[in-house]
């Protein structure tokens, strides 16, 4: 029983990758020890922070919350995938630099994460729903006001 | 192991504040590390990806209690992480495409188990059927859960805190139940039995909910308080009324979560509205009579008498606003 194991193939920001996995593994454990992809973060485990947040097939789950053996065969984006591939940041992650929108920074990947799908289904979004959209990431620094404040910013930037 | 390797998770050196610190020195290593079993969060177990309903069924008879079905995972997955739950079998059924989907016939609506709340709420026509549903769902935690967890994983947990329980009653929803060997179908308020309990046998799996189709002037109305949004209730109310061509109220639902082991079903404390129309000293009867039906526990966030004056409170608008919404036709 301590050796059930599952080989897995997955992309990860464009990467194909083949493990043998434990089918204890987290996914979030899975990307930051046998990827050794640590932008990934880890707070709570129990999926109540947020930091772990990861896009599974360009939507955003908490990596705690799944087994690695379960994201055989599908598409993962982690915050490693999110500048260009020039090293510019995404319009979000400047506007984050730029409104001061982070402080320790452990939540940082997560909302950046979660907040990057948002933008891409909601160009015009009101403050509320980016609220809202940012109500499963807990950030115990900013208060979220530059959080929110960057995603509104972020988003009329990539309106144009 | 021939060389002593620093572990990232050994503190006998000090806790690794950062990754970097945690492999420095062993940098040809970070790559090849693997996790030690101790670091694992779950405790360990078999995991079967099921690729049809027949075989997720068949695993399941085979090993009864030992094993648990995994669908969205949002509310085993944490409780595998604490160990709560140690199954030793886990049956992944999220492969199995049957189970996935809204279907609509003339009188009845049926939503597949594996349905992710994030579908419902992209489905605009299931939205205009059961806009009872499509109101709570922002409720029930964050955007990310709602990507994941399961219509039918929900009500085969049965918090009751939960908002589909409540709905489900309120609705008047039929769960349809089968095993290997056997299907059977139950009334929604007979399917939950205590917290955390359901009335599903070792071998069964919840594979379909049907809902019956509004009539034509009802109205319905969710509302629930919570110390953050996404939170479990403090208290939850559904409410969901039809009016006759005369204005006189032809049928109500009322049922509540959080205030009880299962979804408090209240409707019989709201029966008075039947057969007049409805007014607002009518709405604080009800409310009255809901605070001395209810026995919430109370917790450390709210005691019972703060549940039970939310209650109070939540009754009387919730029925305002349904009743408004049926007599408005929305």
């Amino acid at each position: 029983m301590d050796d059930d194991r599952h080989d897995v193939t997955l992309m990860v920001n464009g990467v194909s990758y083949t493990r043998r996995v434990e089918s204890r593994m987290l996914l979030s454990d899975f990307i930051r020890h046998d990827l050794a992809l640590a932008g990934t973060h880890v707070g709570c485990e129990h999926g109540v922070c947020g930091a772990c947040t990861i896009l599974l097939d360009g939507e955003p789950v908490r990596s705690c919350l799944m087994l690695a053996v379960q994201a055989n065969n599908h598409a993962i984006s982690t915050v490693e995938g999110l500048a260009g591939k020039d090293g510019a940041y995404h319009p979000l992650q400047q506007a984050m630099h730029d409104h001061h929108g982070l402080q320790c920074g452990y939540c940082t990947p997560g909302i950046l994460m979660t907040m990057s799908a948002f933008l891409d289904e909601h160009s015009s979004p009101s403050e509320n729903e980016v609220r809202e959209a940012l109500s499963g990431n807990l950030c115990r620094c900013t208060g979220y006001q530059n959080i929110v404040d960057a995603v509104l910013s972020a988003a009329a930037r990539m309106r144009g | 192991m021939a060389r002593k390797r620093r572990d990232f998770f050994d503190l006998r050196d000090g806790p690794p504040h950062t990754l970097s610190a945690a492999f420095r020195g062993s940098r040809n290593a970070l790559s090849l590390v693997g996790l030690p079993s101790s670091a694992m969060k779950p405790a360990p177990f078999k995991y079967i990806a099921a690729n049809s309903l027949e075989q997720a069924l068949a695993l399941k008879a085979q090993y009864g209690d030992e094993a648990k079905f995994l669908a969205g995972g949002q509310s085993l997955i944490p409780a595998m992480n604490f160990r709560l739950a140690r199954p030793a079998i886990l049956i992944d059924i999220n492969g199995i495409e049957a189970l996935c989907g809204v279907r609509t016939s003339e009188a009845t609506t049926r939503v597949g188990p594996l349905t992710r709340y994030r579908t419902l709420q992209r489905d605009a026509a299931f939205a205009g059927l059961f806009p009872l549903i499509d109101e709570a769902l922002p409720h029930i935690a964050h955007p990310q859960i709602r990507n994941r967890g399961t219509i039918g994983g929900n009500l085969s947990h049965a918090d009751p805190a939960s908002e589909l329980p409540a709905i489900a009653v309120a609705l008047r929803a039929r769960f349809h139940v089968q095993s290997a060997t056997r299907a059977r179908s139950i009334e929604a308020a007979d399917f939950f039995v205590s917290a955390l309990t359901t009335d599903l046998e070792p071998d069964e799996m919840l594979t379909e909910i049907e809902l019956p189709l509004q009539s034509p002037r009802t109205g319905s109305c969710f509302m629930e308080v919570a110390r953050r949004r996404g939170d479990f209730a403090i208290v939850g109310v559904a409410a969901q009324m039809t009016l006759d061509d005369h204005d006189a109220c032809r049928d109500i639902r009322l049922t509540f979560c959080g205030v009880g082991e299962t979804p408090v079903d209240a409707s019989p404390a709201a029966s008075m509205l039947i057969g007049q129309p409805p007014t607002g000293n009518t709405f604080r009867d009800v409310a009255a009579s809901v605070q001395t039906m209810i026995e919430p526990a109370g917790s450390v966030h709210a005691t019972a008498d703060y549940q039970r004056h939310i209650a109070g409170v939540l009754t009387e608008r919730a029925l305002r606003t349904a009743h408004q919404r049926a007599h408005d036709g929305r």
